[in-house]
């Protein structure tokens, strides 16, 4: 082999190096360019339209003005239905899962359909919800939109309740068996509290799923367009609305769309970070 | 010196001792008590595990018996039906089910390799101090819900795509034979090729976040073994890299696949809605979570209610399969890196 043809397959090989960091650059670079244009229509046409009205006033009908402040409160209620109905459910099975059968059959089984529901449709949720509230009661409600909600937040508690205790070391459970305590007292006094940040971030990621939700919501709390605190009667919410209001013809509903867009944005992005500034702390410990 | 009636230690010592059995009574009791108290805690927990599995049967059962009706109308015949007309109820999965499978596959045409080289760049090329942020910021836009994906979409993403890509793509591929059909009929910014876009962008997030971690995976010695023999750092990723990570990059791809196929509210602003087949992939169309989430709450008659139905069973179906096989390759790479 030539000297020449060495130096020519070298310079080739540093040439596709090259073209391979190039791109891999401009990939970065298109990836994060979305984030950059999404969040800045967001602020860009969200902040236009926000007010003070935007919390103390009800959805308008077509043409006039108005506020969001029965789907702001609406989207709350059904968060908090959701969270209190989910979060003891997916605590309790990530407990089974961690302490009691990390090793059998059940555990890797509930793991594996977790793992699913964790990216499953949220419309089918809704649909199921449907299914087996709505119809059956002959009415949207609240509590359907609650219920469905809390379908999606189980899997995630679930995950990282499981995650957080597996990672609590086995030393702290010996020491708690020496001391006489029993088995379920050194679960809730010495694991619970040791996974405990890891914990909450699990329902602030839950809460931060949910909160974006349309899909699930849609046949199940329906919409209001009043205010309403009867839980048995179709409940407004943000997601909805915005649906509702950006397909709509009229300006002033597709303004206050983008203005609950931002709403839910900021909330979401809150709940991460915040999310993300508990979890290393756990890490350490 | 205090005379011994007196004496409170005495007192103390008396009485300890004349109850010492009922104290041992008490003893026992509260044993009991712990002792139930560990069972019952042990029985709720592994019933709430058993209620995880519960919901997924719960749906599954549920979306069978609401697409009963359905199922004794139509038959097997629903799935190749392209009628979708709720006058003559009669209806068809087969545009929701192919607009479904079109609107994935551009989604993956573009972000799985984007994905792959944002995770090589975050992973080989970039600076340590900028890793986390970028990481975090990738991360982000995976939180952000899809609704704001459809709002951005109707109202910015749709109407550029309508003045620029769309005009070009027919300007340049409308005359050659084949290309021409798949790019035919005017811009209408919202379609097929808009919502692949929307869901390409979506889904984007997942595959960077899900590859960069199998990639950080990579044992150190491997990378370091091929960069001594003279690799570019191309090579170390293309020919170390990937096909040790192999497995776990396709199960992130069918992963982030299966978000796409379900993905509802940022497609049903974009789709257009329309339950027929085009050729062209910039004429409107629909998917399956679409048509549900539009037509649902409309539907009048239990043929239409149940045929929606049945459409979610088609939808979570598919959804079931690619999640699992991503799952199964995923626990096994997990499994072989320890």
């Amino acid at each position: 082999m030539s000297g020449k043809t060495v130096t020519a397959r070298y310079a080739a090989r540093r040439g596709k190096n090259v073209a391979a960091t190039g791109l891999a650059l401009a990939a970065t670079a298109f990836g994060l360019g979305w984030l950059v244009l999404i969040l800045g229509a967001l602020l860009w046409e969200g902040f236009s339209g926000l007010s003070v009205a935007v919390f103390t006033q009800m959805t308008p009908p077509p043409g006039s003005s108005g506020g969001l402040l029965n789907p702001i409160f609406g989207s709350l209620v059904l968060t908090i239905i959701a969270v209190v109905i989910g979060t003891p459910i997916g605590i309790l099975a990530g407990t089974y899962m961690a302490e009691y059968g990390r090793y059998d059959r059940l555990s890797s089984v509930v793991r594996f359909i977790n793992d699913i529901l964790l990216s499953a449709p949220s419309i089918v949720v809704g649909l199921f919800i449907y299914e087996i509230m709505v119809a059956p009661l002959g009415h949207f409600s609240g509590w359907a939109g609650g219920v469905a909600l809390s379908v999606l937040v189980i899997p995630v508690v679930v995950r990282t309740t499981e995650d957080m205790l597996t990672m609590v070391p086995n030393a702290l459970r010996e020491a708690a068996a020496s001391i006489g305590l029993p088995r379920s007292m050194s679960i809730r006094r010495i694991c619970y509290r040791a996974a405990r940040a890891g914990m909450v971030t699990g329902v602030l990621l839950a809460v931060a799923r949910i909160s974006g939700e349309t899909a699930p919501l849609l046949f199940t709390s329906l919409n209001n367009q009043f205010w309403s605190t009867d839980l048995n009667e179709p409940v407004s919410s943000l997601p909805v609305v915005i649906f509702q209001f950006a397909l709509s013809p009229y300006k002033d509903w597709q303004s206050l769309a983008w203005t609950g867009a931002l709403i839910i944005t900021l909330a979401v992005l809150t709940l991460s970070i915040a999310a993300r500034t508990l979890l290393p702390s756990t890490k350490q410990s | 010196m205090q005379p011994a009636g007196n004496d409170p230690m005495a007192d103390v010592a008396l009485s300890g001792r004349l109850t010492l059995p009922a104290q041992a009574l008490a003893r026992t009791r509260a044993l009991d008590r712990l002792r139930l108290g560990d069972v019952v805690f042990r029985h709720l927990t592994r019933a709430a595990a058993v209620g995880v599995l519960l919901l997924l049967s719960g749906v599954i059962i549920s979306l069978i018996d609401g697409s009963i009706p359905a199922f004794r109308a139509f038959g097997f015949e629903f799935l190749v039906d392209q009628r979708w007309n709720p006058v003559t109820q009669i209806f068809g999965a087969l545009p929701a089910i192919y607009g479904t499978i079109v609107t994935s596959f551009i989604a993956m045409l573009i972000a799985v390799p984007v994905g792959l080289m944002i995770a090589f760049f975050l992973t080989e090329l970039c600076p340590q101090w900028a890793r986390r942020p970028i990481g975090i910021a990738i991360e982000l836009l995976a939180g952000i819900p899809s609704i704001i994906y459809g709002i951005w979409g109707l109202f910015m993403f749709a109407p550029f795509l309508q003045r620029t890509l769309q005009p070009f793509l027919i300007d340049t591929f409308g005359d050659i034979p084949f290309l021409g059909t798949l790019f035919a009929g005017p811009p209408y910014g919202i379609g097929i090729l808009t919502s692949g876009l929307i869901l390409a962008i979506m889904v984007l997030p997942f595959v960077t976040a899900i590859t960069r971690d199998v990639f950080d995976a990579v044992p150190g010695v491997l990378k370091e073994a091929a960069y001594g023999i003279g690799c570019t750092t191309w090579e170390v990723v293309r020919y170390v890299v990937l096909p040790f990570t192999r497995v776990g990059v396709i199960g992130g791809i069918m992963l982030s696949l299966g978000r796409a196929l379900g993905e509802t509210m940022a497609v049903t602003f974009v789709i257009g809605n329309a339950h027929r087949i085009s050729a062209s992939i910039l004429a409107p169309g629909t998917t399956i979570s679409a048509s549900i989430a539009n037509e649902f709450t409309e539907a009048v008659g239990d043929l239409y209610t149940s045929s929606l139905i049945e459409l979610g069973l088609i939808l979570f179906v598919i959804t079931f399969i690619v999640l699992a096989i991503a799952r199964y390759l995923l626990m096994r790479i997990e499994r072989r890196i320890g």
